[in-house]
């Protein structure tokens, strides 16, 4: 066998990376399979950052990612830019495999996150890259001047709606409750601009496409359960997120939805040595800090349940000679 | 940008792309665009190791709006696929290396 490392992370969110840091400075040298096209996480794809704490000024979310990552690397923290393909957790040493390299540790930490959750509607994949959007950072820029719509009610729905009053002409904000779920502070800046319209109860049912494009979308209102059409060029998905479990499921205990379920509040899943952090186990608060602050208490879990098993190693070895020396004497 | 990957522009995309005699890999991308960024390094892999069969550029959609607009690029990144002048693939979206193999195995 290649040599056992102490920790692997999977993932480089918030989460991820300050279980990194932590790590690393309690020279554990952990690895960090960062992801191939996901590394830095959900971050990546956003603008300002307003509510990480220590930056009164906001920061750009990749900017706090770039960071982060020098972080855990200043204390020795491997952060590897690849994905972890196939594991296996049951046993005392992980094995932990990308599409090259097959890696083994004592201890993992869990730190995956979430990915977008699709509308799951007719036209919505064929219009993917025509129309259909998950990333307003992206993709904003060809609207300019354009009548768009994002759907959705959360914090993610209102700051895209905002950034892309930027680009478009008007922007459609379907949802479909009749009030928002964002935070006050966004809500407000929503409502102030005068770009933005709301369409209020409101499902999107199809995607609907024209010479390639996305022309229109259809919604369903749900109060009357009347349909109707409405054309945009643009349509953002930003209705949430699904936990990116699926590496390990069959191995770790996961809720009906598909999070990572941990013992109390600690980060402990049910197979020992194995941690879960961030998003990929957060049903409520889902924020960049609260990812840092559950990656945090999963590198000290890690750590105890490593200085545990030497601990164990030595009292094994230390009753091992005293049956020795009894058996001698 | 990678060191593998040369830049193709509106002016230089009929003689770079459109009239070369090999496949063509056209990445459609931005400064802005966290997943470009994570693409760059895999499509400069990617050159390095089909060099023979394939060849990899990059256009940037901000400073070249023309050819994006024309070829209906509408996210970022978008990677197409150009041969005898007409596109015959489109993939759109940052994947793993992997994953772009799989889509480009049938010019690789």
């Amino acid at each position: 066998m290649t040599d056992v490392r102490d920790v692997i992370i999977i993932g480089s969110g918030p989460a991820g990376y300050t279980a990194a840091i932590y790590n690393a400075r309690a020279n554990l040298a952990p690895l960090v399979l960062a992801g191939s096209v996901t590394a830095g996480g959900a971050l990546m794809n956003t603008t300002d950052v307003e509510n990480f704490p220590g930056f009164p000024d906001g920061i750009m979310g990749p900017e706090l990612m770039i960071a982060l990552q020098s972080q855990a690397e200043r204390f020795g923290a491997e952060v590897l830019f690849d994905d972890a393909t196939e594991v296996d957790l049951t046993g005392e040493i992980k094995v932990v495999k990308t599409s090259t390299e097959t890696y083994h540790s004592r201890a993992v930490i869990l730190a995956m996150g979430s990915g977008y959750r699709e509308l799951g509607v007719p036209g919505e994949r064929e219009m993917s890259g025509r129309g259909v959007s998950w990333c307003a950072t992206c993709d904003g820029f060809f609207f300019r001047g354009q009548d768009i719509a994002v759907v959705g009610g959360g914090d993610s729905a209102v700051e895209e709606a905002t950034f892309l009053t930027r680009f478009a002409n008007s922007v459609s904000l379907v949802h479909r409750r009749d009030e928002l779920r964002a935070s006050k502070i966004m809500q407000d800046r929503a409502f102030a601009n005068d770009k933005i319209r709301y369409e209020w109860n409101s499902l999107v049912t199809q995607a609907i496409g024209h010479d390639g494009r996305l022309a229109a979308v259809r919604l369903k209102d749900t109060v009357t359960g009347e349909e109707r059409d409405l054309p945009v060029t643009g349509l953002f998905v930003a209705i949430g997120h699904d936990p990116r479990s699926e590496l390990v499921k069959g191995q770790v205990d996961l809720d009906p939805e598909g999070y990572v379920l941990v013992d109390g509040t600690s980060t402990r899943t049910n197979l020992p040595g194995v941690f879960a952090v961030g998003d990929l186990v957060d049903h409520t608060y889902r924020q960049a800090v609260t990812a840092a602050g559950t990656g945090c208490a999963g590198a000290l879990d890690a750590e105890r349940y490593l200085s545990d098993l030497d601990h164990a190693a030595a009292s094994d070895r230390r009753s091992a000679r005293a049956v020795l020396q009894a058996a001698t004497h | 940008m990678g060191a593998n990957t040369a830049a193709v522009t509106d002016e230089t995309f009929l003689a770079d792309v459109l009239q070369h005699d090999k496949p063509v890999v056209v990445d459609f991308w931005a400064a802005w665009c966290g997943p470009c960024r994570a693409v760059d390094p895999i499509l400069d892999e990617i050159a390095v190791e089909h060099v023979e069969k394939i060849k990899i550029v990059k256009l940037n959609v901000d400073e070249n709006p023309q050819t994006a607009a024309s070829y209906g690029v509408r996210s970022i990144p978008t990677i197409n696929v150009y041969q005898g002048g007409q596109v015959v693939k489109t993939i759109i979206g940052a994947k793993p290396k992997a994953a772009l193999l799989r889509d480009l195995a049938d010019f690789i």
